[in-house]
């Protein structure tokens, strides 16, 4: 019941024309064209895309998504990891957008059409279910996701898995995603909106030392298209008074320190590492990998992973062409790809940008593909 | 762009599947006196004197059989009574029911998934006249596979791509119950809240609608494999028109909007089994409205979009907070993960 009130509370017509105005006159009043702002989530594209506030935004703003869709950047060779184990006989389970996702020469899919066994989870806890009706085979849950679903993955390590469970990690940490794009020397970004569930784990202070660094503010916003709106609004005025200060616009759930048994967990069982990420750079906080204690859950340290059994098949011409990384480093966008909408689409994916559901290509192409409906009647 | 293999995307209702029918199975269509293959309606009229005969036949699985509000015998026989009904021929003179049925399947429920056929039959006077059975080995095919076919007499043939700009579009009821409903129970989502197919014969309420209607009616679809979305974009296709769609005045049980939001999935492209998509000129459209929210099943019908001639092909959603293209779904929409 909550949930349908908080619906229409955060969906109100009336309401986000007032804020369309609001961010109209801010926008005025900085004076310049393009003020760029990014935000680092697939799910605020989703929101952006889905209610069609693009229509809405004025033309000097641009909004871009960064690097924010945690399956997008998770690299080849760790996808070859879990396409390997699967091809070993291993029973691999994995959250559905990583199912297409290429590796060198196949996706997980792929294994599966070739008799591995692949099966796809909603959540940890489902993958402990596979292992014990399985007892018998070694079952390998290949986890992906931010600090969200890494904290879930944390939870069920540390209730205590079945033995026949191993977790191959692929989950990487956000602050870094935004380090990454701030530190481009060719950045035109001017603001972040920062991913309000990520923070309701980290605590929005996590965000200060960032914005005190690289002198750009940052504005934490909650999922539906009032919470994007005020965001918006509120960056873009900390913008227009040249403060780069971290402000929360999601208090419903978000606090200063997070949320600390979470957090507590989360680091019990894994620890940044560097990490590539796809199409972008090797990050050196950008990997969260499960601590030395849990070696004996940790899918790399059980199995001989033989990634070079599922290498090399030629070269992609067509993924030569991708431009993800530069997409996700906010240095392009989807209609700019020669490929979007056209040999790269969700039936056929290309780019991991076209695979997952929080990757850019794939939010404007399900939405419509080019996303600006300024100019229909 | 030609594939070597058939994918489980190529029956999903979408593009994909519509590429495949049309690379390979269009090269059947023959010239007919009336509506054939080439039109992928669905299903065919063809010219008897001064009538139509029209007929359809569906395969049907679904996986699990036993769904929350019905079954694969409610399914298979709603699903051809239904397309029937979309061609405008509301009075199915005879059905036909083929069973294929894996090695152990159990008896109670071969029984069970007959009484939900006689039941389905009874509502929409739709009698089984013939039939045949076969059975495959263990493994062969999962469980059991229903076909029905159907024909009916039509003194008119409603098509699918009547359409011309000021139409308006009216849905019958709420859109997204049955693969909201099939969906969390095959994934074992364990989501809580009634979740219920809505699957039913639409005939009795197709009938009251073209009564009011007549051939101000000009469209016809529904909204199954592909949900709204898909239909629009057939419609808009075929027709030659763009849609407006009004995405507030869509009718979503808050069940399903709420399922939807948790899996990331949008009930406009969800499955429905007891849901018809009209087009009708707008000066008929109130009174059609009327009649269909008349109808038991159609107490939640609204007019939900209109017809344009601008951007041809195309649909576009108003958001209420923006506007966006609505695209065409490709292929099942499978939950998200954050």
């Amino acid at each position: 019941m909550a949930g349908s009130l908080d619906e229409l509370k955060f969906r109100d017509p009336v309401k986000a024309r007032a804020l369309a105005d609001a961010l109209r006159r801010e926008v005025e009043l900085v004076g310049r064209s393009p003020v760029s702002i990014m935000h680092v989530c697939g799910s605020h594209e989703q929101a952006i895309a889905r209610f069609g506030l693009r229509a809405v935004f004025p033309p000097a703003l641009d909004v871009i998504m960064g690097p924010g869709c945690p399956v997008c950047v998770t690299d080849t060779p760790e996808v070859d990891e879990a396409v390997a184990l699967a091809l070993q006989g291993v029973r691999v389970c994995t959250y559905g957008d990583m199912l297409r996702l290429p590796g060198t020469s196949r996706s997980l899919a792929d294994a599966q059409a070739e008799g591995g066994r692949v099966e796809v989870v909603y959540s940890p806890v489902q993958a402990v279910e596979l292992a014990r009706r399985h007892p018998a085979e070694p079952v390998v849950f290949f986890a992906s996701g931010f600090e969200t679903t890494a904290v879930a993955t944390a939870a069920v390590v540390l209730a205590g898995v079945p033995d026949n469970l191993s977790v191959l990690s692929s989950h990487k940490y956000v602050p870094a995603a935004m380090d990454l794009v701030a530190d481009q020397e060719e950045t035109a970004i001017e603001g972040f909106v920062a991913a309000g569930h990520a923070a309701a784990i980290t605590g929005w202070g996590i965000f200060e030392p960032f914005a005190a660094r690289t002198r750009t503010p940052v504005v934490v916003a909650g999922f539906e298209p009032l919470d994007v709106l005020a965001a918006v609004v509120e960056l873009v005025r900390l913008l227009r008074l040249g403060r780069p200060e971290v402000v929360n616009c999601y208090p419903r759930c978000v606090s200063r320190d997070g949320n600390r048994p979470a957090l507590e967990k989360l680091w019990r069982v894994f620890e940044v590492v560097p990490g590539n990420w796809r199409g972008i750079a090797r990050i050196p906080r950008g990997n969260l990998e499960l601590r030395p204690e849990w070696d004996r859950l940790n899918a790399r340290r059980r199995f001989r992973i033989d990634t070079a059994a599922v290498g090399g098949a030629g070269r992609n011409v067509l993924a030569e062409r991708c431009i993800c990384g530069a997409i996700m480093s906010g240095l392009a966008r989807p209609t700019g790809c020669a490929l979007f909408g056209k040999e790269c689409r969700p039936e056929s994916p290309v780019g991991a940008c076209m695979v997952s559901s929080e990757g850019s290509c794939r939010i404007w192409h399900v939405y419509g593909g080019p996303p600006d409906l300024r100019g229909v009647a | 762009m030609a594939v070597d293999r058939v994918s489980m995307k190529h029956g999903a209702g979408g593009r994909a599947m519509r590429s495949l029918i049309q690379d390979v199975f269009l090269r059947l269509a023959a010239p007919v006196d009336g509506i054939g293959l080439s039109a992928l309606d669905d299903g065919a009229a063809i010219r008897v004197g001064d009538r139509w005969l029209v007929l359809t036949t569906d395969s049907h699985v679904v996986h699990p059989i036993f769904f929350p509000g019905g079954d694969i015998g409610r399914l298979s026989v709603c699903g051809t009574v239904n397309d029937l009904a979309m061609m405008g021929a509301t009075e199915p003179l005879a059905l036909t029911c083929a069973v294929i049925l894996e090695e152990g399947f159990p008896r109670a429920d071969l029984e069970r998934i007959r009484d939900s056929i006689l039941e389905a039959c009874r509502e929409s006077g739709a009698p089984i006249v013939t039939g045949d059975t076969k059975v495959m080995g263990r493994g062969e095919i999962d469980g059991i596979v229903l076909n029905t076919a159907g024909v009916a007499l039509a003194e008119r043939v409603v098509t699918d791509a009547g359409l011309r700009p000021g139409d308006r579009i009216l849905v019958t009821g709420t859109v997204g119950d049955h693969g909201m409903a099939v969906m969390t129970r095959r994934h074992a989502l364990g989501l809580e809240g009634d979740l219920r197919s809505d699957v039913a014969p639409l005939n009795g309420l197709v009938r009251e609608a073209l009564r009011a209607g007549g051939d101000e009616v000009v469209a016809m679809k529904d909204p199954t494999r592909g949900g709204l979305a898909s239909v629009l974009h057939e419609m808009a296709g075929k027709g030659g028109v763009g849609i407006v769609l009004d995405e507030p005045a869509v009718p979503v049980n808050p069940e399903v909007r709420a399922a939807g939001e948790v899996l990331g999935i949008d009930p406009l492209v969800v499955a429905n089994e007891g849901k018809a998509v009209l087009g009708v000129r707008a000066a008929a459209a109130g009174r059609v409205l009327a009649a269909i929210q008349a109808h038991p099943l159609g107490r939640r019908a609204a007019i939900v979009g209109t017809a344009t001639a601008e951007r041809p092909g195309q649909v576009i959603l108003d958001t209420g907070l923006g506007r966006r293209m609505l695209a065409e779904p490709e292929g099942e929409p499978l939950p998200r993960i954050c």
